[in-house]
């Protein structure tokens, strides 16, 4: 079921398209129910869909396209290291290198306490800041060295 | 018109027209996968990609309006590299397994391979594999084969109403499936194995059975509805292995419901009736044909010498042929016999004799799709007639605005504007409602004849129906129509419910005001042409509801099953237990003809010649696809013998054709058909509009899967989630009513039968109903598809007979 | 139309002039958006235009806008009831092309729009860059998200527009946010909404995002993806200017052709044709990343030398040689530095130079960079964001990509250059959006301009650059990994939730 938080978020989402475009809020409802729920099983794109009164599997087509969507645990902190060429010319590899050290993961592999899963993204469209990282999708870090990435990961209880 | 030039072959085409439109009309040909003439454009294959002059690159064929003056090159150069490098694209990632596909010999990509490919692969990357998908019991899925055209995930969305299947995922990985674990349940599903252009999707049956040159094909008709699909049987080693659409644009177009596609698979059904047998002391007996036939004879002679020409019943299927009927009609008449009727799902008669012709859909079906405005009164479209509910879904996808009256909310796959969910005993006031307001509407008013005034006179009209006169008149809509094109129709549960006649008459007066088309839409693929030759009783005999409650010392049954085809179970099954001698021309060894005396074996219509009338009256004739099964014979044959047996006089055909001139009397088909179709009605009947019934109503809809013996055999649809057991489906109030709750056991009554039920919610049922499936065992103790019914708990101690009642998953 | 007054670069030297003098000539200005602080120097030989906030104190508040004349223009043009003409002309004469990339001039494109529609008509602007090195629109949304308001109310009221929509690139959620606020506030203060300035003019106008897909950059896929599907291309026509957003007229800009919109209407077309140079009008914002020293926005006007750019980002770092140069982004043609040197960054300019403009994406690349290495991330990412709709796309960028692997692994062969030279021709021009062409490019032009980097690496299985500066090795592995499984990762975490084999073989019956 999804939550009255939720359902409230959603409705405000709706309210910006036209009355018969309900599934122009998808993207959102399915970043709205992730952001809730960590992750998107069949469960979330379900109910989604039906509070949308869209189809099942057009749905399910939208959360599999968008790469920020997850449609498996990815623990309770994603960390996404963005490896494209901008950030690659500044050593994103250093940082990717440290985490998967640090951490002792690969990438979308989620730390045996179940808090980290480490991904690799594409262009943020922050190159200025490279190398950049998101967390859970809504937070980025910029500038990274591995003495900052320490002190982020520190701050992450 | 616009000029253009392809291949240097000047041209004029349509403004609007798409190059490969063009090309196609000038036979010219350009590889596709994924456009289809049927389907919206994708433009994502690229494999039609041409060379048009001033464009630097080269364009889709399928997406490209003409313009005037284009030249377009489809073999140049330029175009034969594109299209020679997409080949390559859709190869890399394609497995070589075409010796094991079924798609072999008649799959699009290796036949363009040949024409555009090269024998070699530059490729030497690793292949992709993709995850087989279980979609149902019909299509059989090898997704590493897919090419991603795309082809069926749009035709399920626009043509079966459904979004089923999607393309997840992106770039190298998307991949077609359906939601999940969710099977395809569209009725129309096994186009997509058609649409296919290569061998991910094929049929589940056939899989592995058969290579597509070894198969003969053979044109035939569709035997299950009236709407007189072509179709082609494949054949192999006298079995038939498939069945696929033969396109006709006016009737199927390319498709095929499922019901037709699959059905043959009961054809090979190991029930299958292969020797005559005669019943001695209660124990079935095989025996050779000439001492069937003269024993059906001599019992059929015996009991009409002795008590005349109407202690006989003769039942006839309207999914029989018309030389079927015809004969039989005239073996009755010969042995005195006026007790004759097809009409096996009817309760109302009272029509009889005040027609002015046969009854029929009142249009062409092509003209569907031009429709404005629809009024569907009792139908179940998608269940009753389910390729003819996609054009339907046309018409309100251009535009049309749909009102339905009817006892259930199925959902039609298509926009409702309008609809009105009663009890059926409400349906004729719903009716007069509409005639009413659409009487007083300033365009169209009229002085109705006082006899309707004052009927309508008592009518309060809600703001539903008031809407959906308006809706019916014209109004509403982007654009108000000044003369909308109007269909209204009645389907299924219009024609078997006890009020049919007067539903009827509304329908006709709210058509006559608005002048729109439309009529019955009659259930089985020869129900028309067993009105047109009259295989109905004349004044004095019994018709097919009287027949049962009036039983006859004897039966002829043709092609019937009497419990599951005859709108009330309990009083076949016991006019069938009573008679002295019952005689079943039948395909089928049946629990159902258990009282039967002797069964004769007869061909299905793949086995015999003969001729179907469709709904819209079209006569169509077919021929055998394969030799009869066993010792069956095509029941025209039987029936010729029986009456020379008889002794009867006009017995002498030596071919079916012989039999349809005597049927038309030697006259053009058509010319008779133009002549006898006709829905008016010579006088009203009484209408009351405003009859009072408290009681509990069942709606005893027959499945589309459960509608004649042949589709009742074929496993894979029996597999489907339409195999649907009979439960007691409520709508929550009416349960909460009750005081029964979702899940438990009841008893239902009707008549002096009753069955033992799961109650079941089912929101799409109108309060005051019950839903009960019909023409399946498990509510073969019931009565009226469309009558009275009464719901108790049920008591197993009280009750501990047979309660085999399994849950099933709902249509 | 208005006077010029001050041009932008005049705005601000007066702004380092003035804080100078009153305070510390250090003191960084806060921007409240992201909390951060920079120094005015660093804004010395720009003309801040589409970022002319910059030099207030919290340069996204409406009250930073309104302070440098905002939201003047738009109530000037309603209240007066300028003509739509009139505006569209001197877009027209401004010289304005699509900061996008494709630089189509914009007063063309509005042109397109049919005045006379029996329904609504939509706004669209797309701030969905996701090109590698794009990050321009970024700050515009995050330092002057009313001039974009502004921009897209004058559109509006031009085009007769009743709803707009702002897609925003998902990955740069905060800035998504600074952006919903500042619509808060231009609705609170009347700029947003029904009636007005008390007239008849409406205009609704909402922020929406993107959630990982390159593609939506695309207008089409964006216009899809605002519909609630997945982002893939529609083919053309029809064009968005009367099939779009709904199946409804629509226009769709970029945010940066926005937001030059105020500042056009406030100074004239010629004015801001005058900024830059012939068939390249007004200025542009460059985003200068890689193997610089200062990475970051330089708004400059077009027509500025590589060089002076390049000087401005603080020169190529750690005072290496310059090697190579992706100027728009990398569906742009690869430079070297001996191409890219004497060019101007303008359409023209660089157009003459050997590549294009294209978003105004300027990637450095040091002597350091191994190209071989550099294509393969390159054909990656078009690889892993291609929507999967076109045949030539969706087998081709993963063709393309698992050969450059093959080399990069040390199994190249020297045909390879030439397959992997026709492979890309033939994904080029044959797709229905333009990734198809974006996915070529960089292979094309690295092959071009690289080719004996690229034999030297087949011929000795390792990187001719001996101090490699990629520390690839863990990007290595885990791209490999994600090729190999790239399939069936994706069907076993939708499918198989119990690790059975499911769907793996054909169900009995």
């Amino acid at each position: 079921m999804l939550s009255a938080e939720s359902i409230k978020k959603i409705d405000y989402e709706i309210t910006k398209y036209p009355a018969d475009q309900r599934q122009s809020a998808v993207m959102a409802a399915l970043r709205i129910v992730q952001t809730e729920r960590g992750w998107l099983s069949q469960e979330c794109i379900s109910e989604v869909a039906a509070y949308l009164r869209m189809p099942e599997i057009a749905a399910m087509e939208v959360a599999t396209f968008y790469n920020m969507y997850d449609l498996e645990n990815v623990g309770r902190y994603k960390i996404t290291i963005c490896t494209n060429i901008s950030c690659m010319l500044r050593d994103s590899d250093a940082i990717v290198n440290h985490l998967q050290a640090k951490l002792g993961v690969g990438f979308n592999q989620v730390t045996e306490d179940g808090k980290f899963c480490l991904k690799e993204g594409e262009c943020m469209g922050a190159c200025s800041g490279a190398p950049l990282m998101t967390v859970n999708n809504h937070v980025m870090h910029e500038f990274l060295t591995p003495e900052r990435v320490d002190v982020i990961l520190e701050s992450l209880k | 018109m616009v000029e253009i030039e392809i291949d240097g072959k000047a041209l004029e085409v349509e403004y609007g027209s798409t190059i490969i439109d063009a090309a196609d009309k000038l036979g010219i040909a350009i590889p596709r996968f994924c456009y289809h003439k049927k389907l919206p454009v994708a433009a994502n294959c690229r494999m039609c990609l041409v060379q048009v002059e001033k464009f630097a690159k080269p364009l889709p064929a399928c997406a490209t309006p003409v313009a005037d003056g284009m030249k377009i090159f489809t073999r140049s150069k330029a175009a034969v590299e594109a299209q020679k490098s997409v080949m390559e694209f859709l190869l890399i990632n394609h497995p070589l397994d075409c010796p094991i596909c079924d798609q072999g010999g008649e799959c699009d990509l290796q036949d363009i391979a040949v024409a555009y490919g090269t024998s070699g692969s530059r490729y030497t990357e690793e292949k992709r594999v993709v995850f087989n998908k279980n979609i149902g019991p019909l299509i059989s899925t090898d997704m590493t084969r897919c090419i991603q055209c795309t082809r069926c995930v749009r035709f399920l969305k626009e043509v079966g109403g459904m979004h089923e299947l999607g393309l997840v995922g992106r770039g190298e990985h998307v991949e077609i499936t359906a939601y999940v674990d969710k099977s395809v349940n569209s009725e129309l599903s096994g186009n997509i194995i058609d649409l296919c252009p290569v061998g991910a999707l094929t049929s589940k049956p056939f899989r592995y059975s058969a290579r597509s040159w070894e198969l003969t094909r053979r044109p035939s008709i569709a035997p299950h509805d009236g709407l007189g699909s072509h179709i082609e049987v494949h054949v192999k080693d006298n079995k038939v292995m498939r069945v696929l659409p033969r396109e006709k644009e006016s009737i199927n177009e390319c498709w095929l419901s499922d019901r037709d596609r699959y059905s043959y698979e009961g054809l090979n059904s190991p029930d299958r009736l292969k020797v005559p047998m005669i019943k001695h002391n209660g124990a079935w007996q095989e025996t050779d044909w000439k001492t069937a036939l003269e024993f059906a004879a001599g019992q059929l002679k015996d009991i009409t010498k002795q008590h005349g020409g109407d202690a006989l019943g003769v039942l006839v299927s309207p999914n029989s042929t018309m030389e079927e009927g015809y004969l039989i009609k005239e073996l009755a008449h010969g042995l005195g016999c006026d007790n004759v009727d097809y009409r096996l799902r009817q309760t109302d008669f009272r029509l009889d004799g005040k027609r002015v012709g046969t009854p029929w859909m009142g249009c062409n079906i092509q003209d569907i799709e031009e429709l404005d405005r629809i009024l569907l009164i009792g139908s179940n479209l998608r269940n009753e007639h389910p390729l003819l509910a996609q054009r339907f879904r046309k018409a309100v996808n251009n535009g049309a605005e749909l009102s339905i009256v009817s006892p259930l909310d199925n959902n039609p796959l298509m926009e409702i504007a309008h609809k009105v969910i009663v009890r059926p005993n409400d349906m004729v006031n719903v009716l007069g409602q509409i005639l009413k307001a659409m009487s007083k509407l300033q365009r169209l008013s009229l002085c109705l004849p006082p006899t309707l005034e004052n009927l309508l006179s008592n009518i309060k009209v809600r703001d539903n129906t008031q809407a959906m006169a308006e809706s019916l008149a014209g109004l509403g809509g982007e654009i108000d129509l000044v003369a909308p094109r109007v269909g209204i129709f009645i389907g299924n549960m219009g024609l078997s419910d006890p009020r049919f006649t007067e539903m009827y008459s509304m329908a006709e007066a709210i058509g006559g005001i608005c002048g729109a088309k439309g009529g019955i839409l009659p259930a089985a693929a020869n129900s028309t042409g067993m009105h047109l030759m009259g295989v109905m009783p004349n004044a004095g005999g019994l018709h097919a509801r009287e027949m049962l409650e009036q039983p006859r010392q004897a039966y002829l049954l043709l092609n019937i099953e009497p419990e599951l085809d005859c709108q009330h179970a309990a009083l076949a099954k016991a006019a069938m237990a009573q008679a002295e001698c019952v005689v079943a021309l039948t395909m089928y060894k049946s629990e159902a003809l258990e009282n039967a005396d002797v069964l004769l074996p007869i061909a299905p219509f793949t086995e015999t010649s003969g001729t179907f009338m469709s709904m819209e009256g079209r006569v169509q004739s077919f021929a055998a696809a394969t030799k009869p099964l066993g010792e069956c014979r095509p029941a025209w044959k039987v029936l010729r013998v029986l009456g020379n047996t008889l002794g009867l006089h006009g017995f002498d055909f030596d071919s079916s054709e012989q039999v349809k001139n005597a049927i038309f009397k030697g006259e053009k088909p058509s010319t008779v058909v133009r002549r006898s179709l006709n829905n008016n009605l010579k006088e009203l009947v009484e209408i009351k509009v405003n009859v009072k019934n408290e009681g509990l109503q069942r709606i005893g809809e027959v499945p589309q899967y459960e509608s004649d013996p042949i589709v009742r055999r074929s496993a894979p649809l029996q597999k489907t989630k339409y195999n649907t057991q009979p439960m007691a489906r409520m709508c929550a109030a009416q349960i909460s009513a009750l005081g029964l709750v979702d899940g438990e056991t009841v008893l239902a009554r009707q008549d002096k039968g009753s069955a033992v039920l799961k109650v079941r919610l089912d929101h799409h049922v109108a309060m005051g109903c019950v839903r009960v499936t019909a023409s399946h065992e498990n509510s073969t103790g019931l009565g009226d598809l469309m009558g009275d019914i009464t719901l108790e708990k049920y008591d197993s101690d009280k009750n501990a007979t047979d309660n085999s009642q399994q849950e099933a998953e709902t249509a | 139309m208005a006077t010029p007054t001050k041009t932008p670069e005049k705005v601000v030297k007066k702004a380092i002039k003035q804080k100078a003098s009153k305070e510390q000539p250090q003191t960084p200005i806060t921007i409240r958006s992201t909390g951060r602080a920079f120094s005015l120097e660093s804004l010395a030989g720009q003309t801040l235009l589409t970022l002319r906030t910059l030099t207030e104190e919290n340069p996204a508040s409406l009250a930073a806008y309104e302070k440098v004349g905002g939201y003047v223009q738009i109530k000037k043009i309603v209240t007066e009831k300028t003509k739509a003409v009139d505006i569209i002309n001197q877009v027209k004469l401004s010289n304005l092309r699509g900061r996008g990339g494709a630089g189509f001039p914009t007063g063309l494109k509005w042109s397109f729009m049919p005045r006379y529609f029996d329904g609504t008509k939509y706004l669209v602007c797309n701030s969905d860059e996701g090109e590698p090195g794009t990050f321009k629109d970024r700050d515009i949304l995050r330092y002057n998200p009313h001039q974009l308001i502004e921009g897209m109310l004058i559109a509006a009221y031009t085009l007769g527009a009743r709803v707009g929509y702002n897609y925003i690139h998902g990955e740069i959620w905060q800035d998504y946010e600074t952006f919903e606020a500042a619509l808060h506030e231009a609705k609170a203060a009347g700029y947003l909404g029904e009636n007005l300035f008390g007239t008849n003019f409406s205009f609704d106008l909402y922020a929406v995002h993107g959630y990982g897909a390159y593609i939506c950059g695309e207008e089409t896929a964006l216009i899809e993806s605002i519909e609630g599907k997945k982002g893939q291309p529609r083919f053309k026509p029809p064009f968005p200017a009367s099939y779009g957003v709904f199946g409804k007229p629509t226009n769709v800009n970029n945010t940066e052709s926005y937001a030059s919109i105020p500042w056009i209407m406030q100074h004239g077309g010629q004015a801001f044709a005058e900024l830059g140079v012939p068939n390249s009008g007004g200025t542009k914002l460059f985003s200068v990343s890689g193997h610089v020293e200062k990475p970051g926005n330089f708004e400059v006007k077009m027509g500025t030398t590589f060089t002076d750019l390049l000087n401005m980002a603080g020169g190529v770092w750690k005072g290496r040689k310059l090697k190579a140069v992706i100027p728009g982004g990398p569906s742009t043609a690869v430079m070297t530095a001996e191409m890219i040197q004497n060019a101007t960054m303008d359409y023209d300019g660089l157009s003459k130079a050997g590549s294009s403009l294209g978003a105004g994406s300027m990637i450095v690349m040091d002597e350091t960079t191994c190209m071989v290495k550099t294509l393969k991330r390159l054909s990656y990412f078009f690889y892993e964001e291609s929507c999967g709709q076109c045949t030539p796309c969706r087998e081709g960028t993963g063709w393309v990509y698992r050969v450059i692997s093959r080399i990069v692994d040390g199994n190249g062969k020297l045909e390879d250059l030439d397959l992997l030279t026709d492979v890309s021709n033939n994904i080029s021009g044959r797709t229905i959006c333009a990734l198809g062409d974006a996915a070529a490019t960089p292979v094309l032009s690295f092959i071009k301009h690289f080719r004996p980097e690229f034999e030297y690496y087949i011929l000795h299985g390792k990187s001719m650059i001996e101090q490699d500066s990629l520390q690839v090795s863990g990007i290595e592995n885990t791209m490999v990994n994600e090729h190999v499984s790239g399939v069936s990762a994706l069907s076993e975490r939708i499918y198989v939730k119990d690790g059975s084999d499911k769907y793996g073989a054909e169900p009995n019956g």
